[in-house]
């Protein structure tokens, strides 16, 4: 009788935690928000914590499992923000400053006569909806073709991605671009006949973000687990070893960018109506940076560790900005160095060797425990 | 693809009556800024051959590989393999055409198991979309192979933690389970014990017959364990050809490899 093959499931009792936190916080957020125990501001700022860890988890997806270090994911996320913002601008119709029912009021200060091709259909809430995923994803696509046919690895390939961010917030900054320049998009009225500035639109906007971080999850785990999961594993660490064993490293690549992409587009669209703003400072390269930090202090390769690095940074962002905007820069650089060098597998990484070590303590191999997680 | 090639048509002519080839480079070369790695190679692989490549620093035994496995592309000159024009495929084609090359520094993946190691290297559906929806559960083929490379106690072991030896085997494991009809082996006896040594040579003397094999290799001593034809390069040619004894006979090999 011969073993059979360990196999990782969907989720392991980590997954089903995150998953029930997360339902806490989508039920228990209003609840307590009605019970007056919660600010009306917290609730759209949990939403935007959500958010972000979404984008986390897209990017760890990318960063922790296939090793690509993206310093631009903040451009993703940016143009599935401005896909949602377009839809909003439009769903205004008159009741913009010049009550003009076609034009946004930035074109119409601008002087343009008629609305450009690349806004048709944007009226239509699936159509942004679907183009909130398929812009990230198609620049994803076009940019990683090249980059991953051309060999282009580690450094050079996170300079490009740089460089691609800052290339998009300097052409979003221009107003000939069509985006509302310098500005951006805002003065959003409603999405879907709801009023943004009801507090139940607001409440509902973050039980979705909430739902989205869970099927972000779902989806990274479920491509983590499986064999491709193994082959993009593989490819981070010996990606000569995979071509020689038949597997086409670009294509991998090139799945796992896309669908990271995709995701930080989704996270962008559920972003921008709950702040009510979309500019150009999203693609800033600092942004980008950012994310990385999240990912690294929470654990690389966990997907739970990156959301919860996301929310306990961005909160602590909100906090501390707050009380010291000049410190807040030096805070995060200097938690950034100190988990780069005393825990370089983050906070999740601290806790699972904790955990290893009660387990040796008990006289079990942690590892055999861990193979089935 | 479908270039039409004289090998794979049997018959064709008397110069091709017997069986082709399975690999056959004929005067391939390929410099790397105006310095000649690879000058008119001229060498051919049957089926289930064993062959020991030998050649001083510099005499291309490498670029040899890179050329057989697409890696490089040759300057000029064709090679053959198994009916196939190698200077057109890539890495991923070489290996899925059948042909499994092994690093001289072990090369697994240190954070899968031993068995995700097996387990990736077996021959299966090796698309993004094949690998995600997988359901392929090949647990007695993955018996077989920890049997033969006898980690069968290390299988849900990290490739990270087997000894240098012990990943030398897990990688030519890794090899046999893609089943190749050529292995390249690159200097697979560096860094072993002797005993070690003499135990490798064994089993590649082993699997020429069911696959063919090709290993690149400095260590005199290991070539004489392998007791097979061997070739001798020098810069970028074939420079002698023959059973071990006669080409270590030869003037100008002796001249070439000791430097006299």
């Amino acid at each position: 009788m011969t073993q059979a093959l360990v196999k990782r499931p969907l989720l392991n009792t980590r997954g089903i935690i995150f998953l029930c936190v997360l339902a806490a916080v989508a039920f228990g957020v209003p609840y307590l928000n009605g019970a007056g125990a919660l600010p009306d501001y917290a609730v759209s700022l949990i939403g935007k914590y959500l958010c972000f860890a979404l984008l986390a988890i897209a990017l760890d997806l990318l960063w922790g499992y296939c090793g690509i270090l993206s310093l631009g994911h903040g451009a993703f996320f940016a143009l599935g923000g401005y896909a949602m913002g377009m839809h909003l601008m439009r769903e205004i119709g008159d009741r913009g400053v010049y009550a003009n029912p076609d034009l946004p009021d930035f074109m119409v200060f601008l002087n343009w006569q008629e609305l450009p091709w690349f806004w048709w259909g944007f009226d239509m809430f699936w159509f942004a909806a679907l183009m909130a995923l398929f812009v990230p994803g198609l620049l994803a696509f076009v940019f990683g073709w090249f980059a991953f046919r051309s060999r282009v690895t580690g450094v050079y390939l996170s300079i490009i991605t740089q460089a691609m961010t800052y290339a998009l917030m300097l052409a979003f900054f221009r107003n000939e671009m069509g985006f509302g320049g310098n500005n951006g998009l805002t003065d959003f009225k409603d999405v879907l006949g709801f009023d943004l500035q009801s507090q139940d639109t607001r409440i509902g906007l973050m039980m979705l973000s909430a739902l989205a971080v869970a099927i972000g999850f779902l989806i990274c785990r479920a491509v983590v687990v499986s064999k491709a999961g193994k082959v993009i594993v593989s490819v981070r660490d010996a990606e000569s070893r995979a071509r020689f064993l038949g597997y086409r490293v670009e294509g991998y690549k090139l799945f796992v960018f896309v669908l990271s992409g995709m995701l930080a587009g989704l996270a962008g669209a559920l972003y921008t109506p709950q702040v009510g703003i979309i500019n150009p400072g999203e693609f800033s390269p600092a942004n980008s940076i950012e994310i990385v930090i999240w990912v690294a202090i929470g654990g690389r390769g966990t997907l739970i560790g990156a959301a919860i690095g996301a929310i306990l940074i961005a909160a602590a962002k909100t906090v501390l900005t707050g009380l010291y905007p000049e410190a807040w820069l030096f805070v995060l650089g200097g938690i950034f160095v100190f988990v780069t060098i005393f825990m370089p597998r983050g906070v999740l990484g601290v806790w699972d060797s904790m955990v290893d070590e009660m387990w040796r303590l008990r006289g079990m191999n942690p590892r055999e425990r861990r193979l089935k997680a | 693809m479908n270039a039409p090639s004289k090998n794979i048509e049997p018959g064709s002519g008397s110069e091709h009556a017997q069986k082709p080839s399975l690999l056959a480079l004929d005067g391939v070369t390929r410099s790397f800024d105006g310095f000649k790695a690879i000058n008119g190679l001229t060498l051919t692989i049957e089926p289930g051959e064993l062959r020991a490549i030998i050649g001083p620093n510099g005499a291309g035994k490498t670029t040899m590989m890179d050329i057989v496995t697409g890696k490089t592309r040759p300057d000029g000159g064709t090679v053959q393999f198994d009916g196939h024009d190698m200077t057109r495929k890539d890495e991923a084609d070489s290996a899925r055409l059948g042909i499994g090359r092994k690093f001289q520094k072990p090369t697994v993946f240190e954070t899968h198991t031993v068995e995700d190691n097996l387990l990736l290297s077996l021959r299966d559906d090796r698309s993004v979309f094949g690998t995600l929806f997988s359901k392929s559960d090949p647990a007695g083929r993955i018996a077989e192979l920890l049997a033969l490379i006898r980690l069968e106690d290390r299988r849900l072991d990290l490739a990270a933690d087997l000894s240098h030896g012990q990943k030398q085997w897990l990688e030519i494991g890794m090899l046999l389970a893609q089943d190749p009809k050529l292995l390249l082996v690159d200097e697979p006896a560096a860094g072993m014990t002797d005993e070690e040594t003499a135990r490798t040579a064994e089993l590649l003397r082993s699997l020429a017959g069911d696959h063919a094999v090709v290993v690149v290799e400095h260590d005199m001593e290991f070539v004489r364990q392998l007791d097979c034809k061997v070739t001798v390069l020098h810069q970028g040619a074939v420079l002698a050809q023959g059973p071990l004894e006669t080409v270590s006979a030869n003037e100008q090999v002796v001249e070439v490899y000791l430097g006299r």
